[in-house]
């Protein structure tokens, strides 16, 4: 991984310094040894901070809804994962295609505080759908055997009031911070209908458990068919409440009753069959 | 400050009776919002009307609530009794006490509770309501006919009489349909050549009609007033400009291997063809899987007998779009495959045959030059059995059939036995029958004189099976009224099949999005007074694809259409429903995923400045065309940040109605 | 009040398409059949408008069961809303029976205009179901009760 990490590094600042890049999307360290912040880099001497390593696991692609509209081309170093999520924002029109480079950098795996992430044991594929360049190597393109639906098959298996007990505990840690929905990808309206005063539906701290069920249910439906399990509303969450199951759950029901989506293509929840089968 | 109003309706005693009116009017007048509540006999009386209007004037009411029958009924009546008070007429909302209340409900105990939390969901929603104002749209005047068979056919002459352009569009080469097919017609048993090809002249030279034969239409889109069609001009092979029918062509193509469809396929004809003596128009049409020339490249032999020169072998479709104001659904009708009915010998044996190719049989022009003869070896019958309801009137779970009557095989059935007995007194005739519908004007006369004058034998019950045997057909049958069974040797056997829309009438309902019951046959907006309309707007149904019937009734009923479509057309603009779709600007994420669900492309994409919480952003945003939207609300609930919302039935409308049904609990 | 028994009834929300499950809900009315009075029908145009916020909302102030009626796929008024909502609901339910809620407390059902019958059938039979699962504790919210 090495000489991955360090021709990714190089090459951003290659493109940088020749001027097709007004700057460059990355990483910077943090405070702990484990931890990287997505930061922005304009100006030579701050891309000497640029970090490319086995702790990079925030997911870049949201940023560029906003970077895409400035002046100048913005250089994105992402990973599979979050080539994946582009995809779905380039589909969406929220980034303007014309303005990212993508530089696609091979990845074998991140790690968190705690070890290889929840996400990167079950990876789903090291291809870039959409890039401009890719360096990675052998080592970068294996992928891990997990099972991406292996929790969610042990939750289904145990009975509906062990499921509500387990999901009643689970949310009720939530403190609604938001940041699950702040870092997805999916998740990027520019105002959120739990920000928005007429919506209805309007809240923060929750008064009742209600409102953590339908915030969450809410959110799991609102990026339905178009969440491509980049697993960071999970490593985000400073509660440690695996939300990515809700998704999971969803995204294999999906799978199961109309087909995979995460290639591309029109999302199953805003298409249909007469042949669908019933609720 | 929002002043509501709300009615009380008794409808007679149909609410009243188990609804306390008095009790759900004082329930309101202790709502939020509500300023003045009353109970009255009849709402939708002058009278009641009258009233409502006072009210509004005298309390200034800014939103009034209707609690009586359903919306269905009078949402109508009552918006344009606000509007002549002067309130906008969308600032009423029904609560349903009636269909979905005091008729469902006998106890008063339990009929009022209901009512009065349907009662505040009504008030909750109207406090939510904004002024809507309807929009206009134009009326293209001009109306499509889709189906060139008689209903089509009279659909057109009426819609031209009346002074406005209509395009016919048929799918085989001519104009006549079925009714060309036929022989004789009941209940006067005039030949149906001899009254058809007058109209189909008429169509063809009424300089309002444009007839558009062995065409089909691809693609609709548009709506009420405003259909833009595609339309496909199959390729003849022949210059319809050129061509005089003069029929050489036809004489002298050597593939005679087709099936001739219009003797049902009980001979064959030539690769160019003409498909009968009257066809309108009266032109050559090549079928391109028959002829040796499209196929191989060999032969040509049309072209060079050709005197006027009409033959074109390079002739590509033609694919043309045009603007109508209404269209009509007149597909008409086949008759069933009997694959299922393998009971009846009919396809192991040619002379088993179905009325329609009986018909053939028996008409002059058909493929035994109307002579009685059984098609396997050309002898003249002496014993002929009709079998009916074959295919109709089949219970739920036997897996085959209809289960609707057919409603023109008695008739026909008699009309047969009765040409056969008169013109060859020799032949047995028996009809094995379940009941006999012969209701219309002058039919019972005629099915009577066909067993009493003609001598027509018929046999109350079911035909078991029918075999071969010994060159005979052997016809087993119950005798019902005689309490016997019959075994009968058979020279024919002519099976009334059940007869069903023709096929590509689903695609095409799809295409129209008019509704279709479970047979396929076209829906009606309402069984009862609203026959010839199709719920959706500016579609209109004549003829047998609404389902079965004779042509007194599809004649009736074309003619029903036709002023339903002149209605329409004659009128410069049209009154746009305002219940739409809209997107909140300040919302709107330009994701797109709204335009991808909406079913009539209403919704379009542009870049545009807008000012958020005092920023300049220049985004992509959605905007709704108010007149294309038909208000379904597919695109809000696409919509993950809510910017796109329903007028008239938006996000905190129903919430509001949610919660003050919830409430009353 | 209190001393008399309190047989529970359940607060059923229908959420009912104008041109198809609504018509038949009155043709239900018109032949004067019957189904319980704790059912509520809510209008709307078509059985696409019904959001999942509607359906947690119903559940949040108190509904037991919420069933969503349309028309038939492939008969819809607008061609193609109910081939939306029967893909929507489907996750929903699933979603919402993974997190632990009775399964048979929302239903999708298709009901024509001419469907008076079944639609009486289909809203006693739901009542009758979500009734033997008793009352909606799981999606309430307290601050909701009487």
């Amino acid at each position: 991984m090495q000489t991955v990490a360090e021709r990714v590094i190089a090459r951003a600042k290659e493109l940088f310094f020749s001027g097709e890049v007004r700057r460059v999307l990355g990483w910077e360290r943090g405070e702990f040894q484990h931890e990287r912040i997505p930061a922005l880099y304009e100006t030579a001497e701050q891309l000497e901070k640029l970090v490319y390593d086995e702790y990079c696991g925030p997911n870049l692609s949201k940023e560029l809804i906003a970077l895409s509209k400035l002046e100048g081309r913005t250089l994105a170093i992402l990973k599979p994962c979050d080539a994946r999520s582009l995809n779905l924002l380039l589909r969406e029109y929220r980034v303007d295609r014309e303005k990212v480079y993508i530089l696609g950098a091979g990845c074998t795996g991140m790690r968190g505080r705690d070890g290889l992430l929840l996400k990167c044991e079950t990876c789903r594929g090291k291809d870039f759908p959409v890039f401009d360049e890719a360096i990675d190597d052998e080592e970068c393109r294996k992928v891990p055997d997990g099972d991406r639906f292996a929790d969610v098959c042990r939750i289904e298996q145990m009975s509906g009031d062990e499921r509500f007990l387990f999901f009643r505990s689970e949310l009720s840690k939530c403190i609604r911070c938001n940041a699950c929905r702040n870092i997805c990808p999916a998740c990027s309206c520019n105002q959120c209908v739990f920000d928005n005063p007429d919506s209805g539906v309007s809240s923060k701290a929750s008064a009742d458990p209600f409102e953590d069920s339908q915030f969450h249910i809410v959110r799991a439906f609102h990026v339905a068919g178009r969440c491509t399990d980049c697993g960071e509303c999970s490593r985000a969450c400073p509660q440690g409440i695996p939300l990515h199951l809700l998704n999971r759950k969803i995204i294999k029901d999906i799978g199961e009753l109309y087909g995979g989506y995460e290639a591309g293509g029109r999302s199953p929840l805003i298409d249909y069959r007469a042949s669908d089968g019933e609720a | 400050m929002q002043k509501i109003g709300v009615f009380v309706c008794w409808c007679g005693t149909n609410i009243a009776a188990t609804v306390d009116v008095a009790a759900v009017a004082d329930a309101m007048r202790s709502e939020p919002g509500v300023v003045y509540a009353a109970d009255y006999q009849y709402m939708c009386s002058e009278v009641g009307q009258q009233r409502l209007i006072a009210a509004v004037r005298e309390h200034a009411l800014t939103g009034v609530v209707i609690c009586a029958c359903s919306p269905r009924m009078h949402e109508q009546t009552f918006r344009r009794a606000a509007e002549r008070a002067g309130l906008n007429p969308y600032m009423v909302e029904i609560a349903n006490i009636r269909e979905q209340c005091s008729w469902i409900h006998k106890d008063k105990a339990v009929g009022t509770p209901k009512a009065i939390a349907l009662a505040r969901a009504a008030v909750a929603k109207v406090l939510k309501n904004a002024p809507l104002t309807a929009g206009e749209s134009p009326v293209a005047k001009r109306a499509l006919v889709i189906g060139g068979g008689i209903a089509g056919i009279q659909t057109a002459l009426d819609v031209a009489e009346a002074g406005y352009e209509v395009d016919i569009v048929e799918k085989s080469p001519t104009i006549g349909g079925r009714m060309a097919q036929l022989d004789k017609t009941f209940p006067t048993l005039d030949c149906s050549a001899c009254i058809l090809t007058p109209k189909m002249v008429e169509a063809a030279q009424s300089p309002n009609i444009e007839l558009l034969t062995y065409s089909e239409v691809e693609k609709v889109a548009g709506f009420v007033g405003n259909f833009t069609v595609t339309i496909r001009k199959k390729a003849r092979y022949v210059d319809t400009n050129r061509c005089t029918g003069c029929a050489e062509c036809v004489a002298k193509c050597p593939a005679r291997k087709g099936k001739n469809e219009f003797n049902m396929g009980l001979d064959n004809r030539s690769a160019i063809y003409i498909p009968f003596a009257q066809a309108i128009p009266n032109v050559a049409t090549i079928d391109a899987s028959q002829c040796i020339k499209l196929r191989t490249g060999k032969c040509g032999i049309c072209e060079k007998v050709c005197s006027a020169g009409a033959i074109d072998y390079n002739q590509r479709d033609e694919v043309i779009e045009r603007r109508y104001g209404a269209i009509v659904a007149a597909t008409g009708f086949r008759p069933i495959s009997l694959e299922k009915f393998g009971e009846y010998a009919y396809q192991e044996s040619p002379d088993v045959v179905t009325s329609l190719e009986f018909e053939r049989i028996l008409n002059a022009a058909g493929p035994t030059k109307g002579q009685l003869v059984r098609p396997s070896d050309g002898k003249h019958p002496h014993e002929i059995v009709f079998i009916q309801c074959v295919g109709s009137r089949c219970s739920e779970d036997a897996g085959k059939g209809k289960t609707y009557c057919s409603k023109i095989c008695c008739m026909y059935t008699a009309k047969h036995a009765m040409l056969v007995r008169e013109k060859y007194p020799d032949v047995r005739v028996r009809v094995f029958y379940i009941d006999v519908r012969t209701p219309g004007k002058n039919f019972d006369e005629f099915y009577r004189r066909a067993a009493e004058q003609y001598g027509v034998e018929y046999v109350k019950g079911m035909v078991g099976k029918v075999w071969r045997q010994n060159g005979k057909l052997m016809v087993q049958g119950s005798d019902l009224l005689n309490d016997e069974q019959l075994l009968i040797p058979a020279d024919m056997v002519v099976l009334a099949a059940a007869i069903e829309p023709e096929p590509g009438a689903r695609a095409l309902a799809t295409m129209l999005t008019a509704s279709m019951d479970t047979n396929d046959f076209f829906s009606e907006a309402h069984p009862k007074l609203r026959p010839v309309e199709s719920p959706t707007a500016g579609v209109f149904l004549s003829g047998a694809c609404q389902g079965p019937k004779d042509i007194p009734e599809t004649v009736a009923q074309a003619g029903a259409a036709a002023i339903k479509v002149v209605g329409l057309l004659s009128k410069d603009r049209l009154v746009t429903n305002p219940c739409v779709a809209h997107s909140n600007e300040l919302l709107c994420n330009g994701c797109s995923q709204c335009e991808k669900v909406c079913p009539y492309g209403a919704i379009t994409y542009s870049e545009r400045e807008v000012v958020d919480r005092g920023v300049k952003d220049v985004r992509r945003l959605a905007s709704v065309n108010e007149a294309v939207c038909r208000g379904c609300g597919a695109c809000t609930v696409a919509c993950p940040s809510g910017a796109m919302d329903l007028k008239g039935f938006a996000n905190r409308q129903i919430m509001a109605e949610v919660d003050a049904i919830c409430r009353a609990k | 009040m209190q001393g008399e028994v309190n047989e529970f009834k359940p607060l059923i929300v229908a959420f009912c398409c104008n041109w198809c499950s609504y018509a038949g809900a009155d043709l239900a009315g018109s032949s004067r059949l019957s189904y319980p009075a704790d059912v509520k029908i809510i209008r709307v145009p078509c059985s696409c408008r019904v959001n999942p916020l509607f359906i947690l909302r119903a559940f949040q102030r108190g509904a037991d069961g919420v069933i969503i009626c349309g028309c038939h796929p492939g008969d819809c008024h607008y061609t193609t809303g109910n081939y939306y909502a029967r893909r929507r609901m489907t996750v929903l339910f699933r979603l919402l029976e993974f997190m632990g809620i009775d399964r048979q407390r929302v239903r999708v059902e298709w009901v024509s205009a001419a469907e008076g019958a079944k639609f009486a059938l289909v809203m006693n039979e739901f009542a009758g179901a979500v009734k033997a699962l008793g009352e909606n504790v799981k999606l309430g919210d307290l601050r909701c009760k009487p």
